[in-house]
């Protein structure tokens, strides 16, 4: 696991990205912002996993459904002329519920960690096909039209600027970090953490783990819903192949392969990952998929702990102290 | 006291008057717990005066882990009553259990091993006391334990005998009416278990202890009225000097397992 | 009355086919207590021995026949290669069992293409009364219920079967036995993908095979394997039966894509009264 008290440099490492964000549009092109801007949504929902997956050791497989059903809130309260602020707030509420759902079934039936995972996969498998469903012009959700694979397009945008758009997604990514690093060492991360660690043991100490677990969970549910909005305001469009295997198992390769626990790593994996898949998907999805997949079994069986850990350790053992 | 075995009747009553009076502050009724077809415990009636100290003994298998984990409700029980500081705790979950004052060290080591030292007491201590006042308490035990210069140290780097005194401290942190300790000085070397036993007697003054131990020393050295268990029974209550001269559990011992290993 | 029946048919042929595809995955996780998320891939495998073998001029029993040895050898390499070494890490095993099913739906795209084969349904109908019902179905029905009985045999009449139901009660005491226990789990994961590939082959008739053919049966796959639990046989036919009722008459009275949804809710709520499935049910009161 990496160290979760918060250093002294830290706060440094804040301010230093807090400054690229800010200077960074001056220093791209309009079509470089919006790719970066995607970049950040991404690193949002990965920040979301790590939440609950790094700190508490809760993984779902579903975090790509709180992200869809976000989307889809905010499509559909857009259609039916709410404010898109509005609107994101209902992405919030969207993933967050459905989050808090699952996981009060998981944690107060104390199911496994195992089924958890299998749960939410299942969760994300059905509501691909509901979805998909809905191609019909009679699926509507008052003026929604939800349109079947092809999903809702011609949604408005938060911002229409893309520099501002970026500008909100890099603060909200910014503050996400700071307050979840902030609550990793507050007691409450504490208690999360000591749960992932041996839950028994935090029970006997007169804490209800399964209230920690369920709050973790529907927090990290709202921020990907959140993230989902985003994504819904930045592309204009969503559809239901948000909640396809390969979207579900990509936030989970993307905090894999950048390392659980610190935030840090889970935003570095989804922005690397997520670079190179823009990369083969020039090539073919079906390389992209290929790829993933590869990735997946090979962080399983030779890095399991991921890069950013497993680079710190390598920078410790060559006498850099990682404090 | 319904269906008690024939020698354990005979000697309960000897031990009403060894054990010192006082308030009671816990009380099992018939209590019993089957796996199955195991009996790990049968129909147990034990009581535990308040600022008591109880050490349990009995063979391997007698079914102390057992009465342990029903008391911390880590295990329903398969029938009787566990009566609690006037509260009826029989099937209440682990959280609530030790709200109430019940802290348990359980015979496995069980720490989290990422957190440091620190962090265990300040956890076990936050529960109930706000941040600062949590803090002060870890700072206290730290030092009480001589922990003081493994705190920031990750626990699942510390060796067997330092870990089992963070696990001590964390019921202490806790702040418990009642202490169940399930072979604390399991792994220790001598003069460790030396400075558990002042430890456990400092810590007695506050709290009540019921402490499972094979170690006859340690048993020795703390004193205090002696329950024996056996195929989930109790055989005897009594003092020390009068169980070891007990013959029913030379017995036991000698039959069925040795104490110790 | 023949309504009754031809209905009570499709009613007991949505229960085998939900048997019929869990019962390789409910040996894995029964025997081994993992869950393979590639399972799907694997019922797609079986589904494509099938076709291939057919469109090389081969009887269609002649693929089936086949589809579990190949699956099976498939299983074989992933457990060598993947699961051993990830036994007691039941996370890792599904992230890399996901792995595994994403690369499987990628390379048989990249290698077979996307588009979707079938293979004619044989058999033809026979009429009840008034109505026509796929002979095909009766089969599905009458091969699973052989399978079943099959692979109960195997587990409680041979040799094998009895060394690895006692492997996963007490691993170390088969171990005393001179067994070499992961050679009992090596031996299960293909025997669960042998199945799951015999079980595509079956289907394949029924559906248009396509790369990603795995995806449209895992979620019922995986639902009737947890709300079974643990115990293979009684957790899997009692939880199909479950499922596999409310599923049918969900999609009758509106879209089977319904019907899975109230597979997924009776699941939920099964799961959050008796987390360890049904058949942890029957064990506690049992
Ligand atoms: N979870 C369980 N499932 C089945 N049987 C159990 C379980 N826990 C304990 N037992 C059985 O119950 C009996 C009592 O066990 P217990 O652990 O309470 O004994 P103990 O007195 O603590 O022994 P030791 O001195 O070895 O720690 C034993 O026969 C044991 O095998
Ligand atoms: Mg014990």
């Amino acid at each position: 696991m990496a160290p979760v008290r918060l250093s002294a440099l830290e706060p440094l490492l804040w301010g230093a990205c807090a400054v690229v964000l800010a200077v960074l549009p001056f220093a791209l092109s309009t079509f470089q912002v919006v790719q970066i801007t995607v970049f950040l949504i991404f690193c949002l929902l990965a920040v979301s996993l790590d939440l609950s997956w790094g700190l508490a050791g809760l993984l779902s497989f579903g975090q790509a459904a709180f992200f869809g059903l976000g989307g889809y809130a905010y499509a559909i309260l857009c259609a039916n002329d709410e404010t898109p602020g509005a609107a994101l707030a209902a992405g919030i509420v969207a993933g967050g519920v459905a989050a808090g759902l699952l996981g009060y079934i998981a944690f107060y039936g104390r199911l496994s960690a195992m089924f958890l995972a299998v749960t939410t996969l299942v969760v994300t498998l059905i509501l691909l096909q509901v979805l998909g469903s809905t191609a019909d012009p009679s699926y509507h959700i008052g003026a929604a039209v939800l349109g079947g694979y092809n999903g809702m397009t011609n949604i408005p945008s938060l911002l229409p600027e893309p520099t501002p758009f970026f500008w909100t997604v890099g603060g909200l990514l910014f503050l996400l970090i700071v307050s979840g690093r902030l609550l990793m060492a507050a007691p409450f991360g504490r208690v999360l953490a000591a749960i992932r660690e041996n839950e028994r043991r935090v029970e006997l100490l007169g804490y209800d783990a399964r209230w920690h677990k369920l709050a973790i969970f529907a927090l990290s549910g709202a921020i990907a819903g959140l993230a989902g909005a985003l994504f819904a305001s930045w592309g204009g469009f969503i559809n239901p192949e948000v909640f396809s295997l390969a979207q579900s198992a990509q936030v989970v390769i993307w905090v894999l392969v950048g390392g659980r626990g610190s935030l840090y790593g889970a935003a570095i994996g989804a922005f690397l990952v997520q670079a190179m898949t823009q990369y083969l998907g020039s090539i073919g999805t079906a390389y992209t998929t290929l790829v993933l997949g590869a990735l997946l079994v090979s962080f399983v069986l030779v890095m399991p702990n991921g890069l950013l850990p497993t680079f710190l350790r390598g920078l410790s053992s060559i006498g850099i102290r990682q404090r | 006291m319904s269906d008690a075995s024939a020698p354990s009747s005979a000697f309960q009553n000897c031990t009403a008057s060894a054990g010192p009076a006082g308030k009671t502050l816990l009380e099992t009724r018939g209590l019993s717990k089957n796996f199955g077809g195991v009996k790990a415990v049968t129909d147990v009636d034990f009581r535990l005066g308040r600022g008591e100290l109880r050490c349990l003994i009995g063979p391997n298998g007698a079914g102390k882990s057992t009465f342990f984990k029903m008391l911390s409700g880590q295990l329903p029980p398969t029938a009787g009553t566990i009566l609690f500081d006037g509260s009826d705790i029989t099937g209440e979950p682990p959280h609530r259990i030790a709200r109430l004052g019940i802290g348990i060290k359980n015979q496995v080591p069980s720490v989290w091993d990422g957190l440091s030292v620190y962090e265990h007491f300040f956890i076990a201590a936050h529960r109930r006391l706000g941040a600062r006042r949590a803090a002060a308490v870890a700072d206290e035990l730290l030092m009480k334990l001589g922990l003081a210069t493994l705190a920031r140290r990750d626990v699942g780097a510390l060796a067997h005998g330092e870990r089992q005194w963070v696990e001590i401290g964390m019921t202490m942190a806790q702040d418990a009416k009642l202490i169940l300790l399930d072979e604390p000085t399991a792994g220790m070397a001598t003069d460790e278990v030396e400075r558990t036993v002042a430890l456990l007697r400092d810590v007695n003054v506050s709290t009540s202890l019921i402490i499972v131990e094979h170690d006859m020393q340690f048993i020795s050295m703390i004193a205090g009225i002696v329950t024996v268990f056996h195929q989930g029974r109790i055989l005897i209550e009594a003092t020390m000097e009068n169980v070891l001269a007990n013959p029913v559990v030379r017995e036991v011992y000698l039959g069925a397992g040795r104490p110790g290993r | 009355m023949e309504y009754l029946i031809v209905t009570l048919i499709g009613v007991v042929f949505a229960i085998a086919s939900l048997v019929l595809l869990a019962l390789g995955l409910a040996i894995i996780y029964g025997m081994m207590g993992v869950i393979n998320l590639a399972q799907g891939e694997f019922i797609m495998l079986g589904a494509y021995t099938v076709v291939l073998s057919s469109a090389h001029g081969l009887q269609l029993w002649v693929g089936m026949a086949m589809a579990p040895v190949v699956v099976g050898v498939v299983g074989l390499v992933v457990e060598r290669c993947i699961i051993r070494f990830l036994y007691g890490r039941l996370l890792d095993t599904m992230l890399a069992t996901w792995g595994l099913s994403l690369g499987l739906i990628a390379a048989v795209t990249l290698i077979l293409g996307p588009s979707t084969e079938g293979v004619a349904t044989p058999f033809g109908h026979v009429a009840i009364g008034g109505y026509a019902v796929s002979a095909y179905n009766l089969f599905v029905i009458a091969a699973t219920g052989f399978l079943v009985a099959l692979t109960w045999g195997v587990f409680n009449r041979t040799r094998f079967g009895l060394i690895a139901r006692g492997a996963m009660q007490n691993a170390d005491m088969v171990a005393a036995l001179g067994i070499h226990p992961p050679t009992i789990y090596m031996m299960t994961f293909a025997l669960g993908s042998a199945l799951a590939g015999l079980a595509g082959a079956i289907m394949a008739p029924l559906t248009g095979v396509v790369p990603s053919l795995g995806l449209a049966f895992v979620a019922k796959v995986f639902i009737t394997v947890t709300v079974g639990g643990a115990a293979i046989f009684s957790g899997t036919l009692g939880a199909g039966t479950l499922l596999g009722a409310i599923e049918s008459a969900v999609s009758f009275i509106s879209t089977p894509i319904y019907g899975q949804v109230a597979m997924l809710g009776c699941a939920l709520v099964v799961l959050r009264f008796a987390p360890q499935g049904i058949s942890g049910l029957w064990r506690r009161s049992g």
